[in-house]
């Protein structure tokens, strides 16, 4: 049984106008500790298949059981629980908090599980360390370059203790260097600690770091391939 | 810089609302005062006619009012409870080397009760004191203190024309009348002593005014009324003659006054409204703006657990301790900006309960909902939608 099922998932957006099929008939299944890319062109669905797993947002048909519990027709809160517990995003954008400092931004999934103030200091400031952000957690993401508000991005996404971390085009807006550095991250985290990890990328640089690669055309797999 | 916006237009609206309460209430406030200071339900009878501006043609020059006549009011007209007559004049006021410019009323005992005045030390002359005419006094407290300097005044002796008085009593404080007169530069001495002592033979029974209690209030204008057509016989007027008196209602003239007031305070109440209207239009801009921040913040503490509650918590909770700083602050300017309006335009100012009620209650509310209510939609949203909000 693997730890991500996915059967048979369609999304259908419903702006003003066509409707628009982002998921067509997807499956997959992704196993624990699992290192995975989701490769595609721009618009083939990979964010919107992302934000599924990540239970950030609910298909319009189908199943997806995550480890062994039916996820699909969970409510509101039961999947702010899963993505508490479960699950730690990493984002293009970075999404932190503006004018909120580096350690309160990595302390808010755990003002949400109810730990005390000190525990949640303790944690915080140790995930900065993991992601080699010690001395800056002082600093408001205006104060920080794209590289370190990444790496405070990836410490408020492990400090739960999360097994699976995804992340959208996490190096995205980061230069080669900067990029390389934060996907060493993200393996370090697949193998020292057993994460799993989901990455949803267009660079076949950072598909590279990966163990698997799932390619996404219109809505549909067209793709999945492991290497060794 | 978003929150401290929306505290200032909290602390404007309700500041300006209790500022101005408290200017319309303090104006209300003063005129009944003065209002019970010259006397509950009065009327006056003074000599020449009145023209249509309402003042007296030659009033005190040729008077024509008497002693008698304010017998006859207080016997003879049904609603009058009491009457009397009062002589008066500018003199001199000598106590050892002070001396004070004064105004010397001669009267009859019965004018304390009908201005609804008393003795704050000694004793008033009493109704002997008028029969033989004897040279006692009472004095106002402002030519008390000119003269005595808070020494008791009782027991001595002043002279009004080189004529010697005996201080027999030192009158209660009544402060200005509504033409902005302080009441207690005054002295009070017996009428008739008045008459033969101090104001010349020539003015012998003839009075400048006659001060007039109805019963009741609703006997006011019956009384004006009586009193008229009393002294148009006393003093042969034809129906086709104009008066040689006149006779006014001196608690209407101050309730029209304080009608005035009143409109006054329902504009001023009404700006005040305007401003906090103002200022809560400015709160609801304020946070309207800010949603689109707000909603993207919502999406991230989703994203990291944060339940629908946490959400709603968080918002509920930032709002209203926004609202009720901005709110006490704006109590603590409004208090200030009452202060600074007595202190510059010597205007009494009165906060009411009520004006802090309405003005705190009414920017708690506005902020409250529009602190809250786009926080409470967000929360409804999935995290992703909260996250792509623009
Ligand atoms: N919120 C939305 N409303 C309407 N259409 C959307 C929305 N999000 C994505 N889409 C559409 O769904 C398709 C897949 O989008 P997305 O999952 O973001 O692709 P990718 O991440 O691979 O670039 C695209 O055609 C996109 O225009
Ligand atoms: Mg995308």
């Amino acid at each position: 049984m693997g730890l991500v099922e996915i059967e048979n998932v369609n999304r259908i957006y419903m702006p003003e106008g066509e409707p628009v099929k982002a998921l067509d008939n997807v499956s997959l299944v992704i196993e624990s500790g699992e290192f995975v890319s989701i490769m595609g062109p721009s618009g083939s669905g990979k964010s919107t298949f992302m934000h599924i797993l990540g239970c950030l947002d609910t298909p319009t048909s189908g199943s997806y059981i995550l480890d062994g519990t039916p996820v699909s027709s969970m409510g509101h809160d039961q999947l702010a629980e899963i993505r508490s517990y479960k699950m730690g995003f990493v984002f293009q954008g970075f999404n932190l908090i503006p004018r909120t400092s580096a350690l309160e931004n990595v302390e808010l999934p755990m003002l949400y599980t109810g730990m005390g103030a000190a525990e949640r200091k303790r944690k915080a400031m140790e995930a900065l360390k993991a992601v080699g952000l010690e001395g800056r957690e002082k600093h408001n993401p205006n104060e920080l370059s794209g590289g370190q508000q990444q790496r405070v991005a990836i410490a408020r996404a492990i400090v739960n203790d999360a097994p699976i971390i995804m992340a959208d085009e996490p190096t995205g807006n980061l230069d080669t260097k900067t990029s390389k550095e934060i996907m060493e991250l993200f393996v370090r985290l697949n193998v020292e600690k057993g994460k799993t990890i989901i990455v949803v990328t267009h660079e076949p640089d950072v598909a590279a770091y990966s163990r698997r690669i799932v390619r996404f055309l219109d809505g549909r797999i067209t793709g999945d391939e492991r290497k060794r | 810089m978003r929150s401290a916006l929306t505290m200032l237009g909290m602390i404007i609206g309700v500041g300006s609302v209790i500022t101005m309460m408290a200017v319309g209430t303090g104006a209300g406030q003063k005129i009944s005062e003065q209002m019970a200071s010259i006397g509950s339900n009065l009327l006056i009878a003074f000599p020449g006619a009145a023209t249509a501006g309402g003042h007296s043609m030659g009033a005190g020059t040729q008077s024509t009012l008497t002693v008698e006549d304010s017998e006859a009011i207080r016997t003879e007209c049904s609603g009058v409870k009491d009457a009397a007559p009062l002589v008066n004049k500018a003199l001199q006021v000598v106590y050892g080397n002070q001396n004070w410019s004064t105004l010397v009323m001669g009267t009859t005992p019965n004018m304390l009760d009908i201005r609804d005045w008393g003795v704050s030390a000694g004793r008033p002359f009493g109704w002997e004191d008028v029969r033989s005419a004897t040279k006692v006094c009472m004095l106002g407290q402002t030519v008390a203190n000119n003269l005595f300097f808070g020494m008791n005044p009782v027991g001595q002796t002043v002279r009004i024309k080189n004529v010697p008085f005996a201080v027999i009593g030192v009158l209660k404080k009544k402060g200005q009348n509504p033409s902005g007169q302080d009441q207690d530069d005054t002295i009070y001495v017996p009428i008739t002593t008045a008459q033969k002592r101090l104001f010349g033979s020539q003015l012998y029974n003839l009075v400048s005014i006659i001060f007039i209690k109805a019963k009741s209030f609703e006997d006011l204008e019956p009384a004006e009324r009586d009193i008229t057509s009393l002294l148009q016989q006393r003093h042969h007027i034809g129906p086709k003659q104009d008066n040689d008196f006149t006779v006014r209602n001196l608690t209407a003239i101050i309730q029209s006054a304080e009608m005035a007031v009143g409109i006054l305070t329902t504009l001023l109440s009404t700006i005040a409204s305007v401003s906090l209207l103002v200022g809560g239009i400015g709160i609801m801009n304020i946070m309207l703006v800010s949603v689109t921040e707000r909603t993207r913040e919502i999406g991230i503490r989703m994203s990291v657990g944060a339940k629908t509650s946490d959400i709603r918590f968080q918002f509920i909770v930032e709002a209203l301790s926004l609202s009720l700083i901005g709110g006490a602050v704006g109590i603590a300017i409004g208090a200030g900006g009452s202060w600074l309006f007595t202190y510059f335009a010597g205007w009494p100012t009165i906060i009411t309960a009520w004006s802090i009620f309405m003005a705190f209650g009414f920017s708690v509310l506005v902020g409250i909902f529009f602190g809250f209510y786009p926080a409470y939609k967000a929360s409804r949203l999935n995290p992703i939608d909260a996250l792509r909000y623009e």
